[in-house]
């Protein structure tokens, strides 16, 4: 008797397998549209981003462009050990992380603080026109922006140094100048971007509860205590989040606009890994040491991100995962 | 009572008062540079241009009109563009429509696949090997196809695909419909102003980028408005420019216009953003809440 039982339990076991393959294999055939929809777009990810993924082990190896991706000698550290060690390291860990610093510490509360102002707007025209008007640098090239900003500033001509000149003070090169530059870089990228970020926190502002307002006046609270009881904490996990991501990418500081801003006067306070990896690697051909430099600053940012999320998920309930 | 609304009303003034500077800030920029295209250059070295142009002239304009590759790149930004643009948003539809349907096999493993390169990714060297080895460098294709998806498009795209209701594409299906047909009968009419959306964005994107033409494309001809602008505004080229058009000695040029004609190729180049922008402004705004929405 038990050896028929189980006999029939394999007998059954063998026919869900069974099904289990036929269902399976009947979803691959009803996909095959999909299939064939989706290989352009699995192309795409392999050649684009995964083959890239793989190439990044030139920077264990002393790449050369004749000998080709194979045929170049492996070197190990080398080029780390060469990016540690040479005199431009500790700089440009300084300037990538005070610049990323000074656009947390102000570009990071900008666009919430714009955001609560025009929270207290009324609906209307006003409202409207001021919310169109933020936005619109967000739509300019940054080639654009950079020239304006720098003929804003031109020592010869810009606006600047006319009004300074005419309060009696004396013409400044601001973009020639490393004093000026991480400041001049954060209120550029303010005026970028501050309208832009804000949509996000309206957005989270339009999902309080107006009830919340109601009850809090009823209680006698006046419009700061609103604000800091029922308008910033309903935007906290937008803030978090947002807070997160940015502490996140601490370093890693986009180059375009420091490229387009930059000379070799400012480079002692300009100049940051991105950017370094850009000369290195693009106008030096110096492959294998700028992808090593590349890769060191992508395990650090990733570390800082996860970091980041951790800290967000122990003293809060908002993360990112 | 009456004194908390009194302090409620000094607070809307100065909340109005703050946001007015703002605009001011924000649009004044602009002005100047349209103000001082239109002005002498004499004028805009002496600082005597504020928001109405001092000496009125077209000269600076008249020049940026001979100059040929102005137009040359103008023509290929355009190019590149609508080209870039179409290939995104056929890609994008590629991806996001699979991965919208339940029964599509495999979806997770493609869903993993994509996501880790929202965390990983090659850098900018790798890339560019890549580029370079495939035979893209020196043409169009090295603009646009790295980056011919944004994964963030692709999932918002994916989500509002997501979002249509099941009962009309079950309906085609027992009709006989295929993928291709439900897809294109009815997924891609219901999600027009989404899909629009996502091609605007793609849009400016490529109207706006320089860098990818600046480390992909080596002749001038090829180059778009964007980097013709920045070796204007910005390496300050501007007698190069002047001196390659005839019968005008560079000394001549340079004392009437080299300062305005900066402001007349900014003009130019913004222009065309500036006229649509009011108008797709609403659309990038949906854009930016569905993306953050589903985060």
């Amino acid at each position: 008797m038990p050896r028929k039982k189980e006999k029939k339990n394999e007998n059954i076991d063998k026919q869900l397998a069974n099904l289990r393959r036929q269902e399976r294999w009947r979803r691959f055939k009803k996909s095959k549209y999909l299939y064939l929809m989706f290989l352009p777009v699995i192309l795409y990810y392999l050649i684009f981003c995964y083959a890239p993924m793989f190439g990044i082990v030139i920077a264990f190896k002393d790449y050369n462009a004749f000998k080709g991706f194979a045929a170049s000698p492996w070197v190990g550290f080398k080029q780390f050990q060469s990016f540690f060690s040479s005199p431009y390291f500790w700089r440009l860990l300084r300037n990538t992380f005070l610049i990323s610093f000074y656009g947390l510490i102000f570009g990071f509360p900008a666009p919430i603080i714009l955001a609560l102002l025009l929270n207290e707007l009324k609906d209307g025209w006003f409202k409207k026109i001021t919310q169109t008007i933020s936005y619109l640098p967000h739509f300019v090239s940054a080639v654009i922006i950079v020239g304006m900003f720098v003929n804003f500033l031109s020592p010869s001509t810009g606006l600047i140094n006319n009004i300074i000149e005419m309060l009696g003070g004396e013409r400044k090169y601001f973009l020639n100048d490393p004093k000026y530059f991480r400041s001049l870089y954060t209120i550029l990228g303010i005026w970028t971007g501050v309208g832009w970020g804000s949509i996000i926190y309206l957005a989270a502002l339009t999902n309080i509860d107006p009830e919340l307002y109601e009850a809090c006046i009823i209680d006698g609270g006046g419009r700061l205590r609103q604000t800091w009881h029922i308008t910033l904490p309903g935007i906290a996990n937008t803030i978090i989040i947002m807070l997160i991501m940015r502490i996140g990418n601490l370093l890693s500081v986009g180059y375009e606009r420091i490229i387009l801003m930059y000379t070799p006067a400012t480079y002692e306070t300009a100049d940051v890994i991105s950017t370094y990896v850009y000369r290195r690697g693009l106008v030096d051909a110096d492959y294998s040491f700028s992808t090593a430099v590349g890769l060191f600053n992508s395990v650090v940012g990733f570390i800082f991100i996860y970091a980041a999320n951790a800290v967000a998920r122990r003293y809060s309930e908002t993360s990112l995962w | 009572m009456i004194k908390k609304s009194m302090s409620r009303r000094v607070f809307e003034v100065f909340n109005i008062i703050i946001l007015m500077c703002l605009n001011i800030v924000m649009l004044y920029p602009f002005l100047y540079v349209f103000a001082a295209s239109l002005s002498s250059n004499a004028s805009v070295l002496a600082g005597r241009v504020s928001i109405i142009p001092d000496g009125f002239n077209l000269e600076a304009y008249k020049a940026v009109f001979k100059y040929k590759q102005v137009w040359i790149s103008y023509r290929n930004t355009i190019y590149y563009t609508v080209l870039g643009t179409f290939i995104n948003l056929f890609l994008t539809v590629c991806g996001a429509y699979p991965l919208s349907r339940k029964y599509f096999y495999g979806k997770s493993v493609f869903t993993f696949f994509i996501a880790v390169t929202m965390f990983f990714s090659g850098g900018l060297i790798p890339t560019f090997l890549v580029v370079r080895k495939l035979g893209l460098y020196n043409t169009v294709w090295a603009l646009v196809l790295p980056g011919a998806i944004s994964t963030t498009n692709m999932i918002i795209m994916r989500t509002f695909f997501q979002g249509i209701p099941d009962a009309l594409e079950e309906a085609a299906i027992i009709d006989g419909a295929t993928d291709f047909q439900v897809l294109y009968k009815i997924i891609l009419p219901l999600s027009l102003p989404s899909i629009m959306t996502i091609g605007l964005f793609y849009a400016v994107g490529h109207w706006n980028s320089w860098f990818g033409a600046m480390i992909y494309l080596r002749e001038m001809k090829k180059y778009p408005l964007q980097l013709i602008l920045r070796q204007i505004v910005l390496q300050n080229q501007v007698n190069e420019l002047l001196s390659q058009q005839a019968g005008t000695t560079v000394e001549e040029t340079q004392s009437l216009i080299s300062e305005t004609i900066k402001f007349a190729v900014i003009m130019v180049a913004v222009i065309p953003i500036l006229c649509v922008y009011p108008f797709i402004q609403k659309y990038f705004v949906k854009g930016v809440m569905i993306g953050s929405i589903k985060g």
